[in-house]
């Protein structure tokens, strides 16, 4: 059984909501169906198989291809299976999956993988605000899982994340990491302004010294038992978090946000 | 039936069922996963008045445990499932929390889970930190040291506690030498320990007492100094038993741990003053399980 496949033909002028395409609503679906489903673009409804060439019939395994920046909600609160996308993904890929995997060979647009309770998201590029952050008026953002993203990442990563791991190959924008409440974010490239802040608890794993505002306290330098574990963690991945080079524990500490609750950490390689 | 002289008795073991978990312990080095592991490991002989039953399975190289880490992998055993919880979370807490460098990690997986840092975290007075990886829950405290590393939870299993074997000899120091030279090689066994001191017993016990305080008392009728005042099962020329008990988490493992013990034990022989191999048991009634000596060996 090849992968449903989804081939753009051409691209809308307005930005398409694309989660009704996921593999646990189109279970057990005919294609004719499938081919039915109408899809939210602007203030229109548009058939499937009106924006796209449809082939294969494994639900569990979806490519869309030809993808661009105005496909929203692709892979909206999937449950199991797998989405690969081939270009780029609109704004809230991933929001709330709870299981599965989804990945992108292009660049994603704001709030990828916001919200996220379990699974796996892959950035092959770059991503707007927001990752893995908690939609406006929100308390919680990412609640666990795992999001890779081999470039760079918009202000405000992580914001309200609750647990999970965020990692980062390139380099991410200002307040990474704000009011998040526990998880993992790690950075191999450059951080921005107003690192951590207002983070309550959880830990920003750095490879480069940051700029810390004055409300992160330096506690020494520490070798930590956990550190290890936590790229053995990584060891699976296709990414650079796997290359036991790029491994450490030697580590300089610091605690805050002391504005916050202050039991946070920003750890950095030494 | 008779191996190089040693008289393998027609009798046999009686077991009982048991809860069970096993953890592993790291640290900086061999000596300091051993010292931790012998003190949570420590006071456990039997569940008769230390709670549970513990010992060290074996040691570990540092590519067999988590943190790549030398370790020791250590084993509890319990009545019950409250009791082997307790057990295990005060000893951790007051051995391996206490113990410098060391970490603490699930030695078992099973469906049914109890705290092993889970609750130690409190002791980090709110500046422990959580973190989920590759599915598992750790804590990290932080002590002075450094941090302590512990998983949250360890997994409980079903097991068997009990099994025995008593070496008779013809002095004292040819019973231990039999009966060292059996912990060798049960030593080798997965799953099983032996949880007495150094992995033997002399001291025996039969159930009640002529006191009514005690529920257990010397097993008399294995006392080589009461054999014309009792009815002794000592023939004239035993001068000293000593046993072996074990535990493991199956049957299975408690039957191959016996026979390459007693199989040590015989390969001394009747040349090295051993005369006899015999179990302890209460008539079949009390215990499911049936260690058949002659079964074993055959």
């Amino acid at each position: 059984m090849s992968a449903l496949t989804f081939t753009l033909k051409t691209r809308p002028a307005q930005r398409v909501d694309m989660s009704p395409l996921v593999c646990q609503h189109l279970q057990g679906m005919e294609p004719a169906e499938i081919a039915a489903i109408e899809l939210q673009s602007g203030k229109c409804k548009l058939r499937v198989d009106e924006l796209f060439n449809i082939s294969g019939s494994d639900t569990q395994t979806i490519v869309i291809k030809n993808s661009f920046e105005k496909l929203d909600f692709i892979g909206k609160d999937l449950d199991g299976g797998s989405i690969m996308v081939e270009g780029d993904a609109g704004a809230y890929l991933a929001m709330g999956i709870k299981s599965g995997d989804i990945k992108v060979s292009g660049n994603a647009g704001l709030y990828a993988g916001c919200e996220m309770k379990k699974g796996y998201l892959e950035i092959a590029g770059n991503t707007g605000d927001f990752l893995g952050g908690a939609l406006p008026g929100n308390k919680m953002g990412m609640k666990g899982g795992l999001i890779l993203v081999k470039g760079n990442a918009g202000e405000r990563v992580g914001d309200h994340l609750r647990r999970g791991t965020i990692l980062i190959e390139g380099n991410a924008g200002d307040y990474c990491g704000s009011r998040m409440t526990a998880g993992t974010i790690a950075v191999m490239g450059q951080t921005g302004r107003y690192l951590g802040y207002a983070m309550r608890r959880g830990t920003l794993l750095l490879w480069n010294p940051p700029t810390l505002s004055t409300s992160f306290n330096d506690c020494g330098t520490h070798t930590l038992a956990f550190l290890p574990m936590l790229f053995k963690a990584f060891a699976a991945l296709n990414s650079r978090f796997a290359d036991s080079a790029v491994a450490f524990n030697r580590v300089q500490r610091y605690a805050g946000d002391m504005a916050e609750m202050g039991r946070g950490e920003v750890l950095v390689r030494r | 039936m008779i191996i190089n002289g040693v008289t393998i008795d027609a009798t046999f073991a009686e077991a009982f069922p048991m809860k069970a978990t096993r953890a592993i312990i790291t640290a900086q080095n061999e000596k300091w996963a051993i010292i931790s592991a012998q003190a949570m490991t420590g006071f456990a002989t039997s569940v008769i008045a230390c709670g549970c039953e513990a010992g060290i399975e074996r040691v570990l190289s540092p590519d067999e445990t988590p943190d790549g880490r030398p370790g020791v992998s250590i084993m509890i055993f319990a009545m019950g499932g409250k009791g082997l919880a307790k057990q295990l979370e005060t000893r951790a807490g007051q051995c391996v929390l206490t113990s410098p460098t060391s970490a603490l990690f699930a030695g078992i997986d099973s469906d049914i889970k109890i705290p092993l840092g889970k609750n130690l975290r409190y002791f980090g007075d709110g500046f422990q930190i959580a973190k989920v990886l590759a599915g598992k829950r750790y804590w990290r405290i932080p002590v002075m040291d450094g941090e302590f590393l512990t998983e949250a939870t360890t997994g409980q299993v079903n097991a068997v506690g009990g099994g025995n074997f008593l070496v008779l000899a013809e002095s004292q120091p040819q019973a231990l030498a039999a009966c060292e030279a059996a912990i060798e090689e049960m030593r080798k066994i997965p799953n099983v320990i032996m949880p007495f001191p150094g992995g033997v017993v002399r001291s025996g016990s039969k159930v009640g007492s002529k006191y009514k305080a005690l529920n257990a008392s010397t097993n008399d009728a294995f006392c080589p100094t009461l054999k014309g005042a009792t009815k002794s099962d000592l023939s004239p020329e035993i001068e000293s038993v000593m046993e072996i008990v074990i535990d493991g988490l199956t049957k299975e493992d408690i039957d191959k741990a016996m026979r390459v013990g007693i199989q040590a034990v015989c390969n001394l022989g009747a040349a090295n003053g051993i005369k006899r191999i015999s179990a302890g048991n209460y008539g079949g009634k009390l215990g499911p399980f049936h260690f058949h000596l002659q079964e074993i060996m055959a």
